[in-house]
């Protein structure tokens, strides 16, 4: 409730504010969200399961955006950026599947 | 490897459907948050707490969860202003703006090769300007040459008039006695001399022109010519002056005949009679 709530909140400031992204994050800010999108559908899957936990949520959050962006600069550092990047995507769009999938069933039993 | 991701998915699928959904989350991967905290699975030391916890949602329950609310509240408002500023940095910006470097570089390089093809174009282009441009030279230079040749042909066939430093030769016979082989040598003996044009009488001397006898002189090219004979012939006064009077020439021959040549060196003498071209019948040119 409260997450949902943030997260409509949260898009609504960055379409007020319309930030521009700095230089530097440019390359990260996609893979992070991507991540970061990862670790909410794995919360929403966990909580339909009934085995949410914030810890692991906030934990889960925090280290799948930070490591997503570490593996896309290290692949920057070595040359296979845009490689290394459609590699997390196609992870992360893996999980997420798999967690959609998963909260699918929950919803709608099927 | 896709293969092997919908394997696994369709594995998972398969697991899911059999087993009951705590036991799976034992062989989940890790960084997602479906899985539970190791004290909670482990010790299992407040299931009830946590289970009333998450079915009451974050409401108020214990400092713990209120700040837990908070930070995922947190999290989420970040992720949903992120998701926001991609999407708006990703539509409205220069596509340029957000491409990688190694892409960056490799339209860098596509834009140089383009631009060396367009050089090289560019270069290719001019030298054929260049190329048309002398042939355009030549050909007008051509077409120079060829007036002067064509003049100076017009003034050898006699069909322009002509001027210049020249002798005009004036030979009496009043005894009748010169033939028309005699004003032929004349002629012959300017021409040899280098004379470039001549005028007998009223007409211009050409390749072409003939000398024949008449009763009271001498017919040049059909046209009666009586004496005293006017001679006029554009060539170096000086050579025509001294092919005249070679001995046993034309003045020679003058006098024997009664007569007399006299020959003036003049600076400029004009010849204003024009010959007709006949157009040839039969020759026609090979063009060599």
């Amino acid at each position: 409730m409260i997450a949902g709530l943030a997260l409509i909140a949260g898009v609504v400031v960055g379409l007020l504010l319309r930030p521009t992204v700095p230089h530097v994050l440019e390359p990260y800010l996609p893979i992070a969200v991507v991540a970061a999108l990862d670790a909410v559908f794995g919360g929403i899957r966990a909580r339909l399961d009934g085995i949410f936990d914030a810890k692991v949520f906030v934990v889960s959050f925090v280290s799948n955006v930070v490591v997503a962006a570490l593996i896309v600069f290290l692949g920057d550092k070595l040359g296979v950026g845009g490689q290394l990047s459609t590699a997390v995507v196609v992870v992360l769009g893996i999980r997420i599947f798999g967690n959609a999938a998963a909260i699918r069933r929950h919803v709608f039993r099927a | 490897m896709r293969e092997q991701g919908e394997d696994r998915e369709s594995r998972e699928d398969r697991a899911e459907k059999t087993q009951p959904p705590g036991d799976e989350r034992s062989r989940e991967e890790p960084a997602a948050a479906t899985r539970p905290a190791p004290e909670a699975r482990s010790g299992d030391p407040d299931p009830p707490e946590r289970s009333e916890w998450w079915r009451r949602g974050f409401a108020p329950g214990g400092k713990r969860h209120l700040r837990a609310g908070a930070l995922i509240g947190v999290l989420t408002a970040v992720l949903g202003f992120a998701i926001a500023v991609q999407v708006h940095s990703n539509s409205s910006s220069d596509s340029l703006q957000n491409l990688r470097e190694d892409d960056l570089i490799r339209i860098l390089d596509d834009q140089n090769a383009r631009a060396e093809r367009l050089n090289q174009q560019i270069a290719d282009l001019q030298n054929t300007l260049d190329q048309l441009r002398r042939s355009g030279n030549s050909n007008q230079v051509a077409q120079e040459q060829a007036q002067r040749e064509l003049q100076s042909l017009q003034v050898l066939l006699g069909t322009v008039a002509a001027t210049g430093p020249g002798v005009a030769v004036t030979i009496s016979d009043p005894q009748r006695n010169l033939k028309a082989e005699d004003l032929l040598d004349v002629v012959e003996e300017l021409r040899g001399a280098g004379a470039e044009a001549m005028q007998f009488g009223p007409v211009r001397v050409t390749t072409s022109t003939s000398f024949s006898d008449a009763g009271d002189g001498v017919r040049v090219d059909g046209q009666a010519v009586a004496p005293p004979y006017q001679v006029v012939a554009i060539g170096d006064p000086k050579t025509l002056d001294t092919a005249l009077n070679i001995p046993g020439g034309v003045a020679a021959t003058a006098r024997n005949a009664g007569g007399e040549a006299q020959i003036d060196e003049q600076q400029r003498v004009d010849i204003p009679a024009l010959s007709t071209l006949r157009n040839p019948k039969y020759a026609t040119p090979t063009g060599r």
